[in-house]
C-alpha cells in the first residue's frame, strides 16, 4: 500500500472503529449497568434480596464471561441477523461486542457498587429513603469514580475485542492490520495501525482516569 | 417516647443477638445503653428503627408501633427518627450541604426551602463556614456535626445514637457529648444513645441500662441505680476490687457530702474504721462517693445502722474463710478496652 492509499484506508478502518466501540460501549452502559445493579440489590443481604435471580443473573453473565469473543460472536449470528437484518459488516459487529461487553461492565459496576459503605446505605434507609433512591441517590453517586474507571476499561476491551470484527466483515483499524500488515507483509500498515491503536488506547484511559479522580471526593 | 417490649433477635446462623428486651425511654431524657461489643446493644439500637427486623416483640416509637407499619408507613415514620453513626456514613460525593440536605430530599422540601434550612442547621452545629466542603476535608468532629446537623435536618422527636464519639478522641468526645447534651435541652430532643464508654453515661446520661449477653441486666435513672445496692453500675463508675474482700463494708454516698458522718461515727459508735479505698464522682452534677472501709471494735450493728439511717448504702461482704485472696472481676469498661 502506497502513501496515496494508506491514509483513506486509514481514515476509513479508524471510522469503522469508533463507530463499532462507540454504539457498543453506549449499548453496554445502558444494559450492563442495571445488570450490574441487579447483581447487588439481589443479593443476600441487598436491597431486594431474591437468591434465585441473583443466581440465574450470575449464570448468564459467567457464561457470557466464559466464551472467548471470537466464539461468542460467530455463535450468536442469528441473533445478529435477527436484531440487524445482516450477519455481515460494522453495524453487524455491535450485537456481538455489545453482548461480550455487557457480562464484563456488569462485573465491574457490581464491583463498584459493592465499593460503597454499608453504613451509608443504612443510613439513607434510617432517613426513610425508599430502594430506588437508594440505588439512584446514594449507590450508583458514590460508585460514580469506580463506574467510570470501570467504563473506561471497558472500552479499551471494545478496541481488543473489535479487531476481530473483521472476521465478521466489520472493518476497523484491527482488521486492516490483519489484512495488510500481517497477510500482505505490509509492514508500514502494521507500524501505523499499531501506533494507531497505542495512542487511542491511552487518550482513553487518561481521559478515563481524571474524570474518575475528578469526580472521586474521597 | 421509645417502648421496646418483649424484643428478640435470632439470627439466621442461631446467634441470639436479643433474648427478651424491654425498654423505656420517657420523652426528653438522654437514655444510654451501655455494654461491651456483643452483649446485643447495637442490634437494639437498629431494631428501634427497624433497620434489623425483630424476630418478636413491639418497637413503639413517639406512640406509633412501628413493627405494624408497611413498608410506606415505615418509611414516613423514620423520617421523624433522627441517627448518627459510629463513622459518620456521610455521602462521599456531596458537599456537606447536600448531605445535611438528603433527608430534606426524602421529605419533598422544595428546593429553595431546603437551602435555608441547612444554612440553619449548619449554624445550630456550628459549621457555617463549611457549607461547600467535601467530607473528606473534614476533621472526626466535624464530619460528626455534619452527621448530627443531617439528622436533624427533617426536625425529629429522637435521636438514636449509635457510637457516635467512639471514633473520636477524648477532646472532640466531649465536645459532640455537649453538643448532644445541649440539643436535648432546647429542642427537648429525646436521645437513645448506646456506647461502651462509661463516661459518656457518666457525663450525659439521664437514664441508663446496662446489657449483658442479649439482655437488659439492669435499667432505670442513674441517680436511682446508684440508690440500689448492688448495682452494676455503682460497681462499674466506681472500680473498687470485686468481690470486696471478707470483713470490708463498702459505702457509697449518694445523698449530702457536707454532713461529717465518719467523724460522728468513729465518735458515737467507738469504731475503728480503716479506709482501704475509694473514689469519688460527679454524676448529673451531684458529688458521688464509694468507700470501701473496714470497721474493728466498738459498736458495729449500729454504727452500720447508723450509716444507713443517714441515707448511705451500706454493702457488708460475708465474713467468709481467713486467707481468702479476693479475685479482681474486671469491669465492662476495662473488658471493651
Amino acid at each position: 500500500m502506497n502513501g496515496d492509499e494508506l491514509l483513506p484506508a486509514l481514515t476509513q478502518a479508524t471510522g469503522e472503529t469508533v463507530q463499532m466501540v462507540f454504539w457498543s460501549a453506549l449499548l453496554t452502559l445502558v444494559l450492563g449497568l442495571p445488570l450490574g445493579v441487579f447483581l447487588v440489590t439481589t443479593d443476600r443481604g441487598g436491597l431486594t434480596p431474591a437468591p434465585a435471580v441473583k443466581a440465574v443473573l450470575g449464570g448468564i453473565v459467567n457464561v457470557g464471561r466464559s466464551l472467548p469473543f471470537i466464539v461468542l460472536m460467530v455463535a450468536i449470528l442469528p441473533f445478529t441477523r435477527l436484531v440487524t437484518g445482516t450477519t455481515i459488516g460494522t453495524v453487524a459487529a455491535i450485537v456481538p461486542l455489545t453482548l461480550g461487553a455487557v457480562p464484563f461492565y456488569a462485573r465491574l459496576v457490581e464491583t463498584a457498587l459493592r465499593g460503597v459503605e454499608r453504613e451509608v446505605v443504612e443510613a439513607a434507609q434510617a432517613m426513610g429513603a425508599g430502594r430506588a433512591r437508594v440505588v439512584g441517590r446514594v449507590m450508583l453517586p458514590e460508585a460514580l469514580p469506580g463506574l467510570v474507571a470501570g467504563l473506561t476499561v471497558t472500552v479499551v476491551a471494545l478496541i481488543g475485542y473489535s479487531a476481530m470484527a473483521g472476521a465478521i466483515g466489520g472493518g476497523g483499524l484491527g482488521d486492516l492490520a490483519i489484512r495488510y500488515g500481517y497477510q500482505r507483509f505490509d509492514t508500514a500498515v502494521m507500524v501505523v495501525t499499531v501506533v494507531l491503536l497505542v495512542v487511542v488506547v491511552q487518550v482513553i484511559q487518561s481521559l478515563g482516569d481524571l474524570l474518575a479522580r475528578r469526580l472521586s471526593h474521597r | 417516647m421509645i417502648h421496646v417490649s418483649g424484643l428478640r433477635k435470632v439470627y439466621g446462623n442461631g446467634v441470639v443477638a436479643l433474648d427478651g428486651v424491654d425498654l423505656d425511654v420517657r420523652e426528653g431524657e438522654i437514655f444510654g445503653v451501655l455494654g461491651q461489643s456483643g452483649a446485643g446493644k447495637s442490634t437494639l439500637l437498629r431494631c428501634v428503627n427497624l433497620l434489623e427486623r425483630p424476630t418478636a416483640g413491639t418497637v413503639t416509637v413517639a406512640g406509633q408501633e412501628l413493627t405494624a407499619l408497611g413498608r410506606a408507613e415505615l418509611r414516613r415514620a423514620r423520617q421523624g427518627i433522627g441517627m448518627i453513626h459510629q463513622h459518620f456514613a456521610l455521602l462521599s460525593s456531596r458537599t456537606v450541604a447536600a448531605n445535611v440536605a438528603f433527608p430534606l430530599e426524602v421529605a419533598g422540601l422544595p428546593r429553595a426551602r431546603r437551602a435555608a434550612r441547612v444554612r440553619e442547621l449548619l449554624e445550630l452545629v456550628g459549621l457555617e463556614g463549611k457549607a461547600s466542603a467535601y467530607p473528606a476535608q473534614l476533621s472526626g468532629g466535624q464530619k460528626q456535626r455534619v452527621g448530627i446537623a443531617r439528622a436533624l435536618a427533617a426536625g425529629p422527636k429522637v435521636l438514636l445514637s449509635d457510637e457516635a464519639t467512639s471514633a473520636l478522641d477524648p477532646g472532640t468526645t466531649q465536645s459532640i457529648l455537649a453538643l448532644l447534651k445541649r440539643l436535648n435541652a432546647e429542642l427537648g430532643l429525646t436521645i437513645l444513645l448506646i456506647t461502651h464508654e462509661m463516661h459518656v453515661i457518666k457525663g450525659v446520661c439521664d437514664s441508663v441500662a446496662i446489657m449483658r449477653d442479649g439482655r437488659v441486666a439492669e435499667a432505670g435513672t442513674l441517680a436511682d441505680l446508684v440508690a440500689r445496692p448492688g448495682s452494676l453500675l455503682t460497681r462499674e463508675i466506681f472500680p473498687l476490687p470485686e468481690p470486696a474482700p471478707p470483713g470490708t463494708v463498702t459505702l457509697t454516698f449518694a445523698g449530702s457530702a457536707d454532713e461529717p458522718v465518719m467523724s460522728s461515727l468513729v465518735r458515737g459508735f467507738d469504731v475503728d474504721v480503716n479506709v482501704l479505698g475509694g473514689s469519688l464522682e460527679d454524676l448529673g452534677g451531684r458529688p458521688v462517693g464509694r468507700l470501701r472501709v473496714r470497721m474493728d471494735g466498738g459498736d458495729h450493728a449500729g454504727a452500720l445502722a447508723y450509716l444507713r439511717e443517714r441515707g448511705v448504702i451500706v454493702e457488708q461482704a460475708p465474713p467468709g474463710a481467713e486467707g481468702t485472696v479476693p479475685v479482681q472481676a474486671r469491669t465492662i469498661t476495662e473488658e471493651a478496652r
